[in-house]
């Protein structure tokens, strides 16, 4: 077990690099560097700013200084912001997307295996109807409709919630955001649970387990809920993703001043360190995410071994 | 409405073998058809995606504006004389700098569909050969394919689509390519599953003993016997890469004026929304029909060509 984490992290560190190397090779071959916006700046001026930021040095050596840093945990300093670093902006903005993110993560998880588990149960019945309605209607809902949808709503014509903003992250500053973020994954999350759990409990395990005389309840959460969790562990990993891109779409339309902001802006003022940084932090976590779905598999499904 | 009744079932199949069992032979597909003309749902949502089809194709016919020019008389009181109203012939109103919404919706749909059914084309033709080359060879060239893809699969794409949009310019070519590109792993994981099953089926083994090139095998046996299963997941794909493209035009990376597509109007509307509403609202229900249609869409394909998964 511990060597397979092991393994599956080692491997991880070829695809990160692969990641860095894609990335700053795309953001190299940008037409139009990051300063050719500054008008009218003398040639010693421009040769001085380029040497600053290793600009006049052969690809490659900027390729290595900049893979270097990164392995000390350095990404660099920011072009556009120029008093801060890559590593400061990314330290006051990613926790804020990280705190919705969590959250959201965790109503993704409860709210859709609970309501998937409780339709599965009365499979065919009116709570089943229901919550699968309302799952077919969440999932064609994904968050960038949603969140001008609960603006428009709850902020532009009820006036119960501030349209955006942060304020360290208060109840009514957050509500909005993690509905938008939730509401497809839950619904999503919903039906792949239901599917799944009608399948297990039809399996000859549970008729056995129902022969004994095991009640309910203790069948459904003891022996069922392990199973039918496998393919929902693995929609998670996705989701999980989904959640930090989604992160782009949140920060921009409720202004929390995420990591999403910064990377969207990053993109639009050719902020090569930036989005670099950005990307790297995020594809880091992505792998490091579907590492745990791995490991996760072999505490869900004791056939799986590695 | 999303579940067909077992027993009403049961009891047609019961009709239908003891009355058509002598008079003619079924194909498997129009088996298919006939299950999936009892999910009604999907039915709907095909007529539904039809009349989406014609919109975007002659919708720009019903109105007297065009989606460049702006209307300069209501321009100076957009809150009241840009409403949508059949008296103007506005029917959607105006968007925040004056141009009919409706044409402008009509001009997105056809990115926005466009976007969705050559991005999942793409993602289908790539992820069907690449899936059936992996599991018709086997061995370490599976090994190595599958490697490939599990490195791929790790990439944050939705970042490198965006890099590759700020870095490239917005172009709607490089959206098809780039989106359907990164689309296909999926696809590819699903075909090749099936195509383990399908190798050592008869047929193939017959074809390998007349010495059919590997290549032809694929191309004529393998491919046409997945082809139910990727008619479905190709139905799912398209909502998939419809809110693709919407995400990245959503952020401004998308299409360029004075072509744009839902997201990009649905951005816009967001923008505008506290003086005029009808902006965010009319591209937002364009985008959730059309996703609640192809979702149903694709629960009726599953339904019907891909029965064990019922």
């Amino acid at each position: 077990m511990f060597s397979f984490i092991i393994r599956r992290l080692l491997v991880a560190v070829p695809t990160i690099l692969a990641l860095i190397t894609v990335s700053f090779v795309l953001m190299h071959a940008a037409p139009g560097g990051p300063f050719t916006n500054e008008r009218n700046v003398p040639e010693a001026v421009m040769e001085n700013i380029e040497a600053k930021y290793n600009l006049d040095k052969p690809l490659w050596q900027q390729y290595f200084i900049y893979v270097g840093n990164v392995a000390q945990g350095d990404l660099g300093p920011s072009f556009r912001y120029k008093d801060f670093t890559v590593n400061e902006l990314i330290e006051s903005s990613f926790p804020r997307s990280a705190y919705i993110g969590a959250w959201s993560f965790l109503f993704v998880v409860v709210f859709g295996v609970g309501l998937g588990v409780l339709a599965a149960l009365k499979q065919n019945r009116w709570p089943d109807y229901t919550v699968m309605t309302a799952a077919m209607t969440g999932v064609v809902f994904p968050n960038f409709v949603m969140a001008p949808l609960l603006v428009l709503l709850f902020a532009v014509t009820l006036r119960w919630l501030p349209a955006g903003g942060w304020e360290g992250g208060q109840v009514e500053f957050i509500v909005m955001p993690i509905i938008a973020m939730a509401t497809s994954y839950i619904a999503q999350v919903a039906r792949i649970t239901r599917s799944s759990m009608i399948e297990t409990l039809r399996s000859p395990f549970i008729r056995t387990a129902r022969a004994k005389g095991i009640p309910r309840h203790k069948i459904v959460l003891r022996h069922a809920l392990k199973p039918a969790l496998i393919p929902v562990v693995s929609y998670l990993g996705p989701a999980f993703v989904g959640i930090i891109t989604g992160s782009v779409i949140i920060d921009q339309v409720f202004s929390t001043g995420g990591i999403g902001q910064h990377f969207v802006n990053g993109a639009i003022n050719r902020d090569y360190s930036l989005i670099l940084g950005i990307t790297i932090l995020v594809g880091v976590l992505t792998i490091l995410f579907n590492a745990v779905v791995d490991i996760l598999y072999t505490w869900l499904d004791p056939r799986v071994r590695y | 409405m999303f579940f067909s009744d077992k027993h009403a079932g049961m009891g047609e199949l019961a009709d239908t073998l003891a009355d058509d069992a002598y008079t003619e032979g079924r194909s498997l597909w129009r088996d298919a058809r006939r299950r999936f003309m009892q999910h009604r749902a999907a039915v709907a949502s095909l007529v539904v995606l039809a009349l989406l089809l014609l919109f975007a194709a002659f919708g720009q016919y019903l109105s007297p504006w065009d989606n460049e020019s702006i209307d300069w008389a209501s321009l100076p009181n957009l809150d009241e004389d840009g409403v949508p109203s059949l008296a103007s012939q506005h029917y959607f109103g105006l968007d925040p700098i004056g141009r009919d919404l409706y044409q402008r919706i009509v001009q997105g749909s056809r990115i926005s569909l466009m976007v969705g059914v050559l991005g999942a084309l793409t993602a289908v033709i790539i992820g069907t050969l690449y899936g059936a080359i992996s599991g018709y060879v086997g061995g370490r060239t599976d090994a190595m394919m599958m490697r490939t893809l599990e490195v791929l699969s790790a990439f944050p794409f939705m970042f490198l689509v965006i890099v590759l949009m700020a870095v490239f310019g917005r172009n709607v070519l490089l959206i098809f390519v780039a989106i359907g590109a990164v689309s296909w792993l999926n696809m590819a994981r699903i075909v090749r599953g099936q195509t383990l099953s399908l190798k050592r089926k008869e047929y193939i083994e017959a074809a390998m003993a007349v010495g059919v090139h590997p290549f032809l095998i694929v191309l004529r046996h393998i491919v046409p016997n997945v082809l139910g299963v990727v008619i479905v997941y190709a139905t799912l794909l398209v909502p998939e890469m419809i809110l693709f493209e919407s995400f990245i035009s959503f952020l401004g990376l998308g299409v360029s004026e004075p072509y744009t597509s839902w997201g990009a109007l649905i951005s816009e509307g967001a923008d505008a929304m506290w003086t005029a509403p009808w902006t965010l609202i009319f591209p937002m229900l364009m985008l959730v029909l059309t996703l609640f249609c192809f979702n149903f869409l694709g629960d009726g394909l599953r339904d019907a060509l891909d029965p064990k998964d019922r």
